[in-house]
């Protein structure tokens, strides 16, 4: 038989390049647990919106322009003047907050279920490092409208770096290339966002996904998959990623981009968190705006910041709240990873831990008054005890024994039915003028109080048992 | 662990507390679909406000096309003379004048309400009053010591300040008409709000582009969800 064109493209293709491999090795024969739950949407969810912030963001350098005399119209310009440039330009800006929404959500993943224990630290290590980026370049990007916000949070967060003793003056001059947030800094950042870091960016996610699949993904129960193989060397409980998992986060895309077009096209602004009300007002650096706050992304860090009376200490503060991250592999002395199988002390220690980041956040956004500083310290201390406790509390507190396999835990689609004829009364109508036809249709829906009652019941007790 | 809870119940009380203050803002009604409210707020703001104030971002077309009103009535009824359909709507006024008049060069009013928001605006517009020590004679519930002098005053009158006690004791200032102006305060209010609709218009000229796209995206997601979760489903019968 006559070969075709095509084969014959494809075949002289592969033999220079290992595509059939690669594709094999990282979709179709790399082996995911098969109990992955709603928390493990937000790794390629952030991929998704890393895609989008390069993609969008290419077409916003087409008609932004880095120049302190130009860079707020230019904004304005693509807003206004250029096709479609507002839905871009809203999808970018929206992208960034919904970047660290999802990587918070991922990074919370991990302290669910220990992903960030032996053997995936270096999993661990790379998503930190990426987290670190990711926070440069919403920081430099943030510069880059050049509004009053822009400006002022640059101004405030380099001169942090002044802070540090003897070098600190030079150091702030030689990262600005001026005396104060100018042309020359925009400039900089601008090169920064563009290209530097979205490499490094690039690059990080290329490392973390490898070092991911030599170890395997770990799951819900913080089980290895790999200690179960059959006959022909799978993991008994792994499915193939592609297609199990690319349909399956194929759902969690389409759940993510309702919610992301929603805020797109009818809260672009999200109340003034995601573009801040003060940004649409020009960069001038001869007036300072009586309330500087970050995005709401970095104000649970700037919170920190400013709990600590002393600049220099505040600094190193802010630093170590990320820089005990990474250490978290070593921290953790627990023998056990998932929160299933931990003891209760965990379960509360990370309990606090969100209430106090969620607290450090809002009150980042707060003008720091004395009262607001007394309760930021308070929440500080519970950010920092989380970590540093760790080794104590996880290795005191009693475990629960590990299955040898993966556990099968209803999802919430199949427990649906019951949880509705439980909590509802549902009484077909008999109507004695209706048509025979219509009889199986028609029924009425009371609430069952008692059901309900059960329902809730069972939830507080079950909280209240997982907590013990 | 309860004392734990007393205590952050405690902290977030206090923090509620320690948040309210300043003057209460009145409530503008915004209706950007509302043609012709945009149409009375162009013609105000081009006979009030463009003399000081430019709003550089927009052109007199884009105005057209949006309120969808014909560019030649635009051109006679909204835009000062001599005005072309492409200009943008920059002010007469010489930025060096400005800044020995007023001591500051006025804002380009492009972005206002999306920097102050539309209730600021329409209550700072309606809350000047007659202050001898001021400079300019008027002063601001709103805005203290503005350097804007009230532009509206024959049409709303002279409003005095007057200091009032609540029922709690608490002082606050009342404002009170002792001179009429032409409008009524109804006439006023409107005139106003109107003014504010525009600028609300302005501050993002694509709104009721995008909320009207909107739906239609947002119905192409949810088809989307219902096939990629019946495509999941269809592939994950046998996993169990």
């Amino acid at each position: 038989m006559k070969r075709s064109r095509i084969t014959e493209c494809n075949d002289w293709f592969l033999e220079r390049f290992p595509l059939t491999k690669l594709w094999n090795e990282h979709m179709t024969h790399y082996y995911a647990p098969k109990n992955f739950n709603f928390w493990y949407f937000f790794g390629s969810l952030a991929l998704l919106v890393l895609v989008n912030q390069i993609l969008t963001g290419i077409f916003l350098t087409m008609n932004y322009k880095p120049d302190a005399k130009l860079a707020f119209d230019s904004v304005e310009y693509i807003m206004r003047d250029v096709n479609w440039g507002w839905l871009i330009r809203y999808m970018h800006s929206t992208g960034s907050s919904a970047f660290f929404i999802v990587v918070y959500l991922h990074m919370f993943r991990g302290l669910l279920y220990g992903s960030f224990k032996h053997p995936r630290e270096l999993v661990w290590i790379f998503g930190m490092l990426l987290f670190v980026a990711l926070m440069a370049e919403a920081f430099m990007g943030y510069l880059l409208p050049w509004g009053q916000m822009s400006y002022w949070g640059a101004q405030v967060i380099i001169s942090l770096f002044s802070a540090i003793p003897v070098i600190g003056d030079d150091l702030s001059l030689w990262l600005r290339g001026d005396y104060v947030v100018s042309d020359a800094t925009l400039n900089r950042f601008f090169a920064f966002h563009v290209i530097a870091v979205p490499l490094a960016l690039v690059m990080l996610v290329f490392l973390h996904i490898v070092a991911l699949h030599e170890v395997g993904s770990n799951n819900p129960d913080g089980i290895e998959i790999k200690e179960s193989k059959d006959p022909w060397g799978h993991p008994v409980d792994g499915i193939p990623f592609h297609p199990y998992y690319t349909v399956k986060d194929l759902v969690g895309v389409g759940v993510f981009l309702l919610f992301f077009a929603t805020i797109i096209f009818y809260m672009p602004e999200m109340g003034g968190y995601f573009l801040e009300h003060a940004n649409f007002i020009p960069a001038d650096p001869m007036k300072t705006p009586e309330h500087i706050a970050p995005v709401w992304y970095f104000t649970p860090f700037y919170a920190i910041l400013r709990a600590i009376p002393d600049k220099f200490a505040g600094v190193i503060g802010m630093g170590g709240a990320i820089v005990v991250l990474f250490l978290l592999p070593w921290l953790d002395r627990s023998p056990v990873k998932s929160i299933r199988y931990r003891g209760g002390i965990y379960k509360k220690a990370l309990c606090l831990f969100v209430i106090s980041f969620l607290a450090l956040g809002y009150l980042g956004t707060q003008p720091a008054t004395p009262t607001a500083t007394i309760v930021a310290r308070f929440f500080t201390a519970i950010y920092f005890g989380f970590f540093l406790l760790m080794p104590l509390y996880t290795r005191w507190e009693k475990t629960k024994p590990v299955p040898k396999r993966l556990t099968s835990v209803h999802s919430i689609e199949e427990q649906l039915p019951a949880l509705i004829e439980e909590i509802v009364h549902i009484k077909h109508g008999s109507s004695e003028i209706g048509h025979a036809a219509f009889k199986g249709a028609s029924f009425t829906i009371t609430p069952n109080p008692k059901g309900i009652k059960n329902v809730l019941g069972r939830l507080v007790k079950n909280i209240k048992g997982s907590l013990d | 662990m309860k004392n734990l809870t007393a205590l952050l119940l405690l902290l977030t009380l206090s923090l509620g507390v320690a948040a309210s203050e300043g003057v209460k803002l009145q409530k503008a009604s915004i209706d950007i679909a509302n043609s012709a409210s945009l149409q009375r707020g162009a013609k105000h703001f081009v006979t009030y406000c463009l003399g000081c104030h430019s709003i550089k971002h927009i052109r007199y077309l884009r105005i057209a096309l949006d309120i969808d009103v014909d560019p030649k009535k635009v051109l006679k009824d909204i835009a000062p003379e001599g005005a072309n359909i492409y200009d943008q709507l920059h002010s007469a006024m010489n930025a060096h004048d400005a800044e020995k008049w007023f001591g500051t060069q006025p804002p380009d009013l492009s972005l206002i309400a999306r920097s102050r928001g539309a209730d600021w605006l329409y209550s700072y517009l309606k809350s000047y009053y007659i202050d001898p020590k001021s400079p300019r004679g008027v002063n601001n519930l709103i805005f203290e010591d503005t350097a804007m002098p009230n532009p509206l005053w024959q049409l709303q009158g002279d409003q005095y300040a007057e200091p009032r006690k609540n029922i709690w004791g608490h002082e606050y200032t009342n404002l009170v008409t002792k001179e009429v102006g032409t409008l009524s305060d109804g006439e006023f209010e409107i005139f106003v709000n109107d003014l504010v609709n525009f600028l609300v218009y302005v501050g993002e000229p694509v709104q009721l582009e995008r909320q009207r796209i909107g739906k239609y995206v947002i119905f192409f997601i949810l088809m989307l969800i219902v096939l990629a979760y019946l495509l999941k489903k269809e592939y994950w019968k046998n996993i169990h």
